[in-house]
């Protein structure tokens, strides 16, 4: 019974991770930038939820509607002013300025809202459903892992079917070729960036549904723990940010409940770096062979 | 471009001579008041503490120049809880001429600037720095708040003189030297008093988000008290989930838990019979702590938390020192903190946070905490 509520918990965590994990994944495989600043886009996101909700008392819906539009608004405009003139330069000067843009929104955060922790209320309430005796899944988790499946789904659709997920495959796979062919390349990712920021608000609610407390710095350590498990997934995989998140989560879980809460996230990064010695592209990562 | 670069050249030029200017200025004035700077997280993610403490202490500066006795004038400056930051940050303060110090707002910074106020001869007094380390081997750094290791031992003793619980669980942050500084007392003390601890879990800023494993820890142990050694933003998120899995049982906090109910969207019944220890209450109804939380919220638009009324006090208790030792502005830092070691070793202060406070050469203040517990929304006194 512990064992099953442990796994319960370690699902609970994952989904969270795995929601996350989704939107890196997704802006990693197409515009090939691990964009650090996701975790913060999810903070704002989560801050206009909670003052929607919270302060003006609007449904839940209008709250989450309403942060999905301004978190895509927040990543074209960071796309188009931090990440497009660097289009041409290393990769590596793209992530620091990745890694600026997070330490921008965290101090701009602070400024607006302040330091003052606030208590995030949840959006589908705190509910839980009781599998057997003693034994609960809370609904927040339940909505977290249908929010993730829909998403995984609606991804790979869209980028398997679509035109304009056809584009962004072709854009993935060689920038310049997919300009010859036609494709707006510019546009392309930054409707990539405006897809991922639209899920970053979806997980900055939920995870926020999942753990209330709002602070200017809430999503960066799970920003770091989805990377992770994109990571370990595979990165640029849908599926692999899925299974990774949920892995990474029990993973977790276990570690603090059977060997030490001290040492857990010790062990969790260790487990990555096994997994990535065997299977260096991740769990369901592709290994792609360069043509010379 | 070129023309560009000399007009932020003239521009830089002349702001650092306007800096020099304004700098004379105020050493100017500093012959009639007595210059008080602290440091403290003005931004960052602790500034809910330190700008506590800066509010609370510009309260007690005004009242007291309003006296028209002595004259005090403050500096804050911003450390955001980073100890190397706190170090310049005093730096700056002793280039401002600063003559009696508030230390630091928060442990790990006010190590640091201890360590210079103690080199430098200026007497110190923090608001809410509680770890040992602070104190220790200084004898001019004295502290307004408990010492951690006197909250662990009080809350031990409390527990088991009013038999609060008889299996305990401690959950507690283990990166944090104050959470691991009342934990480690606490043990000693549990131990001697023969109180059963069934369960020790600990989590750290980086796992700050799910306590399912601790909660289910101190649950299967039977634990029917949980102690938590903590600040208020984790305990808030201990208590939601301890009742998303139907886990209730008493819960025993510190003065770090004090706050809690003024966390903005808190729903408040979750702390619900939640008891802590703290030195002040914003509840309170004697005419010091209304009056002061009349003023604070008119100021500031908010109910004040320990840290102000520690801040508070702290100020209170350097007017009492400076007036019974006859300090006045134009003496060095130097014989001012000689004077001052001198009136605090041997004073009695009454405050906001406790009456009859005496410290020791150690530099520990001695006052008895306050039970509370928490009922329909407000602190009730235990006792």
């Amino acid at each position: 019974m512990e064992f099953l509520s442990n796994v319960i918990n370690g699902i609970s965590l994952g989904s969270i991770y795995a929601i996350i994990a989704l939107g890196y994944t997704m802006v990693y495989g197409i515009a090939k930038m691990l964009n650090f600043a996701h975790g913060d886009v999810i903070m704002v996101g989560a801050y206009v939820c909670f003052f929607m909700t919270s302060r003006y008392n609007m449904p839940a819906v209008v709250g989450v509607l309403l942060s999905m539009f301004v978190c895509t608004v927040l990543g074209i405009v960071i796309e188009r002013l931090a990440y497009k003139p660097l289009r041409q330069a290393t990769s590596l000067a793209v992530l620091i300025t990745a890694i600026g843009m997070s330490y921008f929104l965290q101090n701009a955060a602070q400024l607006l809202w302040t330091s003052n922790p606030k208590v995030f209320k949840s959006v589908v309430g705190s509910g839980s459903i009781e599998l057997a005796e003693g034994l609960h899944i809370s609904h927040v988790t339940v909505v977290t892992i249908l929010v993730c499946v829909v998403i995984m789904i609606g991804l790979t659709v869209f980028t398997g079917k679509s035109k304009m997920g056809k584009a962004m495959r072709a854009c993935s796979e060689d920038k310049g070729a997919a300009q010859l062919m036609g494709i707006n390349v510019n546009t392309t990712i930054s409707i990539t960036f405006a897809i991922g920021s639209a899920l970053a608000a979806i997980a900055g609610v939920l995870l926020c549904s999942a753990y209330p407390n709002l602070v200017p710095t809430t999503g960066s350590m799970p920003g770091i723990k989805a990377f992770t498990a994109a990571v370990f997934g595979g990165i640029g995989s849908i599926p692999g940010a899925l299974i990774g998140g949920v892995l990474l989560g029990i993973i977790e879980i276990f570690a603090k409940a059977y060997i030490s809460t001290e040492i857990s996230d010790a062990i969790v990064f260790a487990v990555l770096i096994v997994v990535l010695l065997v299977k260096p592209t991740g769990l369901l990562g592709k290994k792609i062979s360069e043509k010379v | 471009m070129k023309k560009m670069k000399k007009v932020v050249c003239f521009g830089l030029i002349s702001a650092m001579m306007l800096s020099a200017f304004a700098g004379c200025g105020k050493k100017d004035s500093a012959s009639e008041v007595i210059i008080i700077g602290g440091t403290g997280p003005l931004t960052g993610g602790a500034a809910v503490y330190g700008n506590a403490a800066k509010r609370g202490a510009e309260i007690a500066v005004e009242e007291i120049n309003a006296l028209g006795d002595i004259q005090f004038e403050l500096k804050y400056e911003d450390d955001t809880h980073d100890a190397e930051k706190a170090v310049n940050a005093y730096n700056a303060l002793k280039d401002w001429g600063v003559q009696i110090s508030l230390g630091s707002v928060t442990s790990s910074p006010c190590v640091a600037t201890s360590a210079e106020t103690f080199a430098d001869r200026i007497f110190a007094l923090t608001p809410s720095a509680s770890a040992t380390d602070v104190t220790a081997d200084k004898d001019n750094m004295f502290q307004m708040c408990f010492s951690d290791p006197n909250q662990g031992s009080a809350s031990a003793q409390y527990i088991s003189d009013k038999k609060l619980g008889t299996k305990v669980a401690i959950i507690y942050k283990n990166d944090d030297v104050y959470s691991t500084g009342i934990y480690d007392t606490f043990m000693n003390k549990a131990k001697e008093l023969g109180i059963d601890v069934v369960s020790t879990t600990t989590f750290t800023t980086d796992s700050q988000t799910d306590f399912s494993v601790q909660l289910n820890d101190a649950k299967n142990a039977g634990a029917d008290l949980v102690f938590l050694p903590m600040y208020y933003e984790a305990a808030a998120l201990i208590l939601a989930q301890a009742k998303s899995m139907s886990y209730a049982p008493k819960f025993f906090g510190v003065d770090g838990m004090d706050g809690i109910l003024t966390l903005e969207g808190f729903d408040t019944s979750l702390a619900e019979g939640v008891m802590l220890l703290t030195p002040f209450s914003a509840d309170a109804s004697d005419e010091k702590t209304v009056n002061f939380v009349k003023k604070y919220n008119e100021k500031f638009g908010e109910t004040p938390n320990q840290f102000a009324a520690d801040a508070y006090d702290c100020v209170y208790a350097i007017y009492q020192a400076c007036k019974n030792g006859k300090v006045t502005a134009s003496m060095s830092a130097e014989d001012i903190c000689d004077i001052m070691i001198a009136q605090f070793t041997t004073m009695k202060f009454d405050g906001l946070t406790g009456n009859g406070m005496t410290w020791g050469a150690n530099g520990e203040v001695t006052k008895s905490p306050k039970g509370m517990v928490i009922e329909n929304g407000v602190y009730v006194g235990l006792d």
